[in-house]
Parts: C-alpha cells; structure tokens; sequence
C-alpha cells in the first residue's frame, strides 16, 4: 500500500484520541468518587472514607496524569494534521476549546496540586473545596470538548462562507443539537466505567481475604450505583439513537446493517456485513425489532444503504461491530446491577464469590464499551469530518506522508510504553490495597525536619 | 479605530500575554529538568523535582491556552505554523509526555534511572523544539494564504539550531534561580554557580541571535537600524544590559528571590524586543494581525469569557504558589 498522509493522518488521531478518552474516561468519575470520599470522611469522620481516598487517590494522579500528556497531544493535532479543517472551523471551534483550557483545564491542574500535596498545607475544608474544584473541572471539561465534537456531527448556528464556518448563533453552536445526548451518555459512560473498576477491586479484595472493610463500602457503593445508572444509561443511549436517526441516517443504516429501506425492519444479533455485494451474511434477526426501537413503532419505516450513493456511505463492517459490542457490554452491566441487588436483598454480597469473579472481569468492560461508542460515532460520519458540508479528504493538513509514517510509529512506541509503565503502576497500587495506606496523612512536604523518608516517598508495591 | 482594527490589537496582546506565561512558568520548570542532568544523585533530585511537582501541570496549561486561543483568534497563524512545524512540534509533544509522566512515575518506581533519563530528556528536547520553533518563526514561515507551502524541513537552519541552544540555556537560567530559592545548603551553593555560568551563556547567545537576525531574510534590518522604528527597538538592549548587569551582581551578593525575579525580567525584555521587531506580523512574512485575525464574533464571543474568568485564573493560581511557598526539605512527601 501506498503511503498515503490521509489514511495516515487518520490513524494516527484515531490511535492518540483513543489513548486519551481512556483516562478522562477514568478520571472524570473518580475526581467525583474521591469528592464523595472526602466529603463522607468530614461528615461521618469514619478512618475507611480516608483510607478509601488516599488510595484512589494514587491511581487518580497517574491516570490524571497521563490524560494530562495525552490531551496536550490532541489539541496541537487539528493544526497539525488537519490544517485545513482547522481553518475552516476555527471561527466556531476555537472558542469552545478556548473555553475548555479557561474554565476546566487552569481549575484541575491548579488545584490538583493542591490535592496531591495539600493535606498539611491547608485546613481539611479547604482540601475538600480542592477536590470538588478537580472533579468539577472534569465534568467542565466533558461539557466544552463534546460540545465542539457534537457540533462537527450536528452543525448549527453558523454561515458557511467561501469554505469557512462563521459563528452566528453561539447558543446554537454550543447547545447543538446532538450536544445534550451525548453529553449525558458520555458523562455516564465514564462514571460507569469508574463505577466497574471500584466494584471490580473490591470484589477481588473479597476474593483475596483483605481489605475488608473497605471492600465493603466499594461493593455497596458501587452496586448501589451501577443498578441505578446502567438502565439510565441504556435509556439516554435510546434516545442517543433516535436524534442520530433524525440527523445522519446513514450511520444508523450502517450500525444496523441495514441495506433496503423498509417497514418493521428487523434487528439483526449477528451478521456479517458485505459492503462489497450490499449484503449480510449468516444474519440472525429478530423481526420488527429495529423499527420498534428506532421509531418505536412495530411496523415504522427504516432508510437501508442502498438509498445513499457509494460516496456518502460509512463503512459498515466496524459500525456494526462496535455498536453491538458497546451494547452486549451495557447487558452485561445491567445484569451485574440486578444481580448484586438481589444478592444484597438476600444478605449474600459479601461472599458470593462466583458473582465476585464476574465483577472482577467486569473491571475492562467500561473502557471497551466507550471506545467502542467512539468508534460507532466517529467512523460513522465519515467521509464527513464536518457532517454533510465538510470531507475528511478536504480536512487535511499540507504534510508530507513520510513525515506522519515517522510521527505515528513514534506515538506507537512512546504510548506503549509510557502507557504500559502507567498500567503496571496502578496494578501494583492496587496489589498494595487500601490497608497498608499510612496511618497519617501524607506528611507535610515542605516540612524541613530530617524525618526517615515516608511511605508515600517509597515505591509502591511489596519489596523484591 | 473600528472593531475590526482593534479586536486583533487587543488578541495580539492576549496571545502575548499567554506565551510569556507559558515561556516564564514552565521555563523554570524545564529548566529544572535540564539541570536534574547535572543534579548530585537522588537527594537533589528529588528536592528539585518536589519545588514543582505541585504547580507544573498548571503551568504547562498555559501552553494549551495558547495554542487554542491562537486558533480562535488568528486561525491561519495556527495553521500555517503548526504544519510548517510537523516534526520538531511532535518531538516537542513526545518530550512532554515524558517529562510529565515521570513526575507520577520516578515517585513510584522502584529504580528511578530510567524515569530520571526521561525527565531530564523530555526537558532538554521539549526546550530546545521550543526555541527551534521560535528561530523557525523569526526566519519566516512561506504561505499562501492560511495554509502552508513549504517542505518539511524548512525551519532548519543554523539560526533555528542556535535559538534552540539558547532557549536551553535560557530556561536552565531560569531553573538555576529558582533552586536557588527554592533550597537551602549546599545545593543552593552549587544554583549559583549554576547561575553565574547560565548567565554568562544566555549573554552570549543573546549577542550571537542579535548579530543574526538583521542578517535574515526579511525587513529585520531595516527596522532595527532604519528611523524611527530603531528609536522603539532601542530601549531592550539597554534594559537587558542593565538586567543581566543587576542579575549578575545579586547573585553574587547570595540575594535569595532577586536572582529569580531578575531571570524573569530578563525573559520579558528579550520576548518584547522580538515582539517589537515582529510587529505587526504574527507570523512573517505574510501574515499580520490583520490579515490572520478570525471575524470578530468570534474575537468577541471569546474575550468577554476571558475578561471574566482570568482574574479568577490568575487569582487562584496566586493562591497555589502561595500555599506552596518556602523552602523545599529532601523528605517532601510525594502522594
Ligand atoms: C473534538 C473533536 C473530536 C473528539 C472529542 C473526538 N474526535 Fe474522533 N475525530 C475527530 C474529532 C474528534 C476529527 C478531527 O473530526 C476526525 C479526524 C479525521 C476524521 O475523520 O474526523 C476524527 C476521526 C476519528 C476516527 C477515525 C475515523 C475514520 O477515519 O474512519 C476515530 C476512530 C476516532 N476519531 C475516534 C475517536 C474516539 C475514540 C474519540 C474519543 C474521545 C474521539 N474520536 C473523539
Ligand atoms: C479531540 C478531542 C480532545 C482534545 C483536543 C482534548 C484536549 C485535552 C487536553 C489538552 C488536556 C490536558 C489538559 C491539561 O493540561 O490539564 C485534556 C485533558 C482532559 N480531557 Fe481531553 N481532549 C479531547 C477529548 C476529550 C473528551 C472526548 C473528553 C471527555 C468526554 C475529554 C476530557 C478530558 C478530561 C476530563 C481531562 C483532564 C485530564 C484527565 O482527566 O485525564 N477530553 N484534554
Ligand atoms: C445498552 C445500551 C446502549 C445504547 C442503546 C447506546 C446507544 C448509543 C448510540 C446510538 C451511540 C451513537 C451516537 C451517535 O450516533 O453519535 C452511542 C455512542 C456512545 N456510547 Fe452508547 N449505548 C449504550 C450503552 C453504552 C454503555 C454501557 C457505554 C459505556 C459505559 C456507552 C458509551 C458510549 C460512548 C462513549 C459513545 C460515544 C460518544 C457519544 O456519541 O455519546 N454506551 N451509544
């Protein structure tokens, strides 16, 4: 295959922002975990709440971390790859990431210091304040960056002259119309991600004999919220599908694999899509069930493919994949939340070991879910990197291909193990467990006294 | 004046303002890192890298700042450059990561060599990518238009190779006095030395970038020794002549925070007196503030924002150094 800086180009964003959505994935519902902790900790003064925090709290600053590094990449990517994108959005995109930086980023790098190396510095409200401050950063953050990416998939409030987007509209432009969808099953999806790796730790605590009554408060927690947020989540994603059907058929056509337009269209489980003759292979369906979904009426009508020309049609094959996989895995955490509810109904969350074991397995299942949403959203506006008006061809930045064959294996390289080194960390955080967390706080850093180092100056982890 | 004339004076100055932010706080920061290089084994290192773990995420924001506000506020300055700067602004990146990520990371590990290479580094390279670009800039970027025409290796050259070299002195400069405030002891005995010999290098290089520059393509020379513009150029050599002069004296005299303050100053003088022979380009030869200014709703959409949350930006991370302040100990307890 020829080098091709497009293609190129497009794997090497779809490789960096796949990283990055990892950790704000994360970090997004663990700031908030750690603000609940902390906020339980002053009001009931129990040791576990402090504990609980001081442990997520170092899986916090090195998954923080590396979402720092990682996000700083993404914003030089629209100019540097995608140079003509970014000047014919500038006028309308500029300003919202402008936003992000002044009201998200400035407040959670400045007071995640705070947060980190705060506790002898200030009083222990104050450092409550300083965590409320990150985790309301996160969610400021979610809101500005999924706002420009809505307004990329649903354009509004704006003029389009001689190749460039002029604002007109500015509440339109921010509050577009897929904005409000995807921020909440966004912001969801990351608290359920955070949600699973709490539950997930806890339930290998239990498996394991320690920790335990920390474990306890993760699994109660955690079940409580995820029985509670899980068919949320599956509502927003329905009503998600429905203003996609309303605003880019073409990417609902392809997340079902649909290729004729036609009344009680119906669901396909499994197929195997064949862009090639525009058809499904081995397809096993239900019938009626898209058209009840999408329209929510047995018998409601469905574009298929074939009425969009070759040109305006995303790939199938990954959209119908990772659509299914986003929404076997929201199955998986419904049942997780029933069952926990019913064995916490009948006393038996504590030692259900075989449920434990799920949980445990269930500790990856909301990263995937989320790359997998990614995936379904944005290689399902392609060819349009602007829905409708503007074409990734048309977005590229004037590079020449070796120059992006060169970046992107580096990125390969440096991800992998500036990512690898970043996991293997936080495994062994955990290995250690809440329980070993020290007795005190963390000591005061600017203490001048020639005290023995302490544990948090130690690596982490047993000794070899 | 209208709208249109001035929204792009008062960006031009936000930019500005975000840039030297960015050059002045994780100038110390980087410059921390080149010097972890030269540091006496972990002890020093690790009170080094402690009188910033807490404020160096901030101050690296101030980085993102500028490149989205530059986005927003002249978008073919963003696109011309970043394009034009493919390859040293990606090394640029990748040397962040690691000097970032080995902040969390040399904490926890258990052999701290290869973290303590990354730091030190990411530090070294990211500085020298960074006074790469600003040589790349001076020289001037070829476009057509906002977008970029030129091949790949364009910002090449000895100047921009020089510039590299003087930013790392430059930032080291500016580490060096921070350490010197920031510690006490023998390794504050050994920042001023650092001190002293950084100066004698930035004086250096400031001389050799001077000499050049008029001999760049450009109107460079015209508007250094040309009338009346010399007349405005005029005052940054005498005013750096008399900071290093001050500079050089205080760190001699043992002063604690005037060495650091007068580093800064030193910085402000020679960034205003690039930005004096710049102006009005934002990036040359082409493009001027007017000429790469977006339209102004979108300059206005973004400066009533601005007007109204930097003071609480500002005020809050006030508020951080505050609380950090004092004297770093070996024992700073990482989280
Ligand atoms: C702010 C904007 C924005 C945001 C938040 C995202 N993307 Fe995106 N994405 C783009 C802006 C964009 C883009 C600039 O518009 C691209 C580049 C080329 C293109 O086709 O669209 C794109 C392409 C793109 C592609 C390539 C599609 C293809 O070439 O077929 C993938 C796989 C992703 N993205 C994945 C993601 C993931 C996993 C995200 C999770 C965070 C994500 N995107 C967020
Ligand atoms: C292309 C799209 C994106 C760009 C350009 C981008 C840019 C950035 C940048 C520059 C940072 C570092 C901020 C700092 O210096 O402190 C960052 C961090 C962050 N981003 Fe993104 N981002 C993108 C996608 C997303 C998405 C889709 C989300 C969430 C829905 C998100 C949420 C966050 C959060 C919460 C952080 C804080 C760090 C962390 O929690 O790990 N970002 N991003
Ligand atoms: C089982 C029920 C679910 C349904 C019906 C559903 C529906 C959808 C739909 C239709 C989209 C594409 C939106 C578009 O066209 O742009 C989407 C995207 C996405 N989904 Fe889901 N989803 C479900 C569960 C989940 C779960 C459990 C997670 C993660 C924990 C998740 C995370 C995401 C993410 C991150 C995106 C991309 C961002 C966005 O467009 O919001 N989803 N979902």
């Amino acid at each position: 295959m020829a080098l091709d800086p497009e293609i190129l180009s497009r794997i090497q964003f779809a490789f960096v922002v796949s990283f990055h959505i990892l950790f704000p994935a994360f970090t997004i519902g663990l700031a908030s975990w750690l603000a609940m902790c902390e906020g339980m900790h002053l009001f009931t003064g129990r040791d576990v709440f402090r504990r609980l925090y001081q442990f997520w709290v170092k899986i916090f600053a090195v998954s923080f971390g590396m979402g720092v590094v990682s996000g700083i990449v993404m914003s030089f990517q629209f100019g540097t790859n995608w140079s003509v994108f970014a000047e014919a959005t500038a006028p309308v995109l500029g300003p919202l990431f402008s936003y992000e930086v002044l009201t998200a980023f400035f407040l959670e790098a400045t007071f995640l210091g705070i947060m980190l190396f705060g506790w002898n510095k200030v009083g222990p409200r104050l450092h409550f304040f300083a965590t409320a401050m990150v985790a309301i950063g996160t969610m400021l953050s979610a809101f500005w960056i999924l706002s420009a990416n809505s307004w990329m998939h649903t354009p509004d409030g704006y003029e389009l002259r001689d190749g460039i987007f002029y604002p007109v509209d500015w509440w339109k432009i921010v509050f577009n119309p897929s904005f409000p969808y995807r921020l909440v099953h966004m912001v969801l999806a990351a608290y359920l991600t955070t949600a699973f790796v709490i539950l997930g730790v806890g339930a290998w605590y239990r498996l394991k004999g320690t920790a335990h009554e920390a474990s306890r408060v993760m699994l109660v927690m955690g079940v409580a919220f995820v029985s509670i947020v899980t068919p949320l989540q599956i509502v927003a994603g329905d009503f998600h599908g429905l203003k996609t059907l309303e605003y880019q058929p073409a990417k609902i056509a392809a997340m079902e694999a649909h290729w004729e337009t036609e009344e009680g269209a119906a669901l396909a489980l499994f197929a195997w899509p064949d862009a090639a003759n525009e058809t499904n292979h081995y397809e096993i369906a239900v019938p009626n069930l898209a058209s009840l979904i999408l329209t929510h009426e047995w018998n409601g009508e469905l574009v298929g493919l074939k009425d969009f020309p070759e040109s305006e049609r995303p790939p199938v094959a990954p959209i119908f994949f990772s659509f299914r996989i986003m929404v076997g895995l929201g199955i998986l955490m419904l049942i997780a939340g029933m069952l926990g509810l019913w064995l916490a109904f009948r006393g038996r969350l504590f030692d259900a070991r075989a449920y434990h074991r799920y949980l445990v397995a269930m500790i990856p299942s909301g990263f995937i879910a989320v790359l997998a949403g990614w995936i379904t959203t944005e290689i399902g506006r392609q060819p349009y990197t602007v829905y409708g008006l503007l074409r990734t061809s048309d977005s590229l930045s004037p590079v020449a291909a070796p120059s992006v064959a060169a970046t992107l294996s580096t990125f390969v390289i440096v991800y992998g193990i500036v990512f690898g080194a970043g996991l293997y960390y936080i495994v062994r955080v955990v290995r250690t467990g809440p329980e070993k967390a020290p007795a005190h706080p963390v000591p005061d850093p600017y203490a001048t006294s020639a005290r023995p180092l302490s544990y948090p100056n130690e690596p982490v982890g047993e000794k070899s | 004046m209208s709208l249109v004339e001035i929204l792009p004076l008062i960006w031009f100055g936000i930019i500005g303002f975000g840039v030297i932010m960015y050059v002045l706080l994780d100038g110390f920061v980087l410059g921390i890192g080149i010097l972890s290089g030269v540091a006496y084994g972990e002890a020093e290192r690790d009170i080094m890298m402690n009188s910033v773990a807490p404020i160096w995420d901030g101050n690296e924001t101030w980085l993102v700042l500028g490149g989205v506000a530059l986005l927003a506020a002249f978008p073919p300055a963003y696109t011309v450059l970043l394009p034009a700067l493919y390859l040293p602004l990606t090394a640029m990146l990748i040397a962040l990561i690691f000097r970032g990520v080995a902040f969390e990371f040399r904490f926890k590990a258990r052999r701290k060599f290869g973290w303590n290479t990354a730091f030190f580094l990411g530090s070294v390279v990211a500085t020298f990518c960074q006074g790469v670009t600003l040589g790349a800039i001076v020289q001037g970027i070829e476009a057509d238009g906002a977008q970029y025409v030129g091949g790949a290796f364009d910002w090449l050259s000895p100047f921009s190779l020089l510039t590299g070299a003087a930013l790392v002195a430059g930032y080291a400069l500016l580490g060096a006095t921070w350490v010197v405030m920031k510690t006490a002891g023998l390794l504050q005995q050994r920042a001023y030395g650092w001190s002293r010999m950084l100066l004698t290098a930035v004086i250096v290089f400031m001389a050799l970038v001077s000499i050049y520059v008029p001999f760049l393509d450009g109107n460079y020379a015209e508007r250094w020794f040309g009338f009346p513009h010399a007349l405005l150029l005029v005052p940054f050599p005498i005013a750096a002549a008399g900071v290093s002069y001050f500079l050089y004296w205080s760190v001699i005299k043992r002063h604690e925070y005037w060495p650091f303050l007068l580093s800064l100053a030193m910085f402000v003088v020679g960034y205003g007196g690039l930005a004096a022979s710049f102006w009005p380009h934002i990036i040359p030869p082409h493009l001027t503030i007017w000429n790469a200014a977006s339209p102004p709703e979108t300059q206005t959409f973004l400066i009533v924002g601005l007007a109204f949350l930097m003071p609480f930006i500002l005020f809050y991370t006030a508020w951080s150094y505050w609380i950090f302040r004092g004297k770093v100990a070996r024992d700073m307890g990482y989280h």
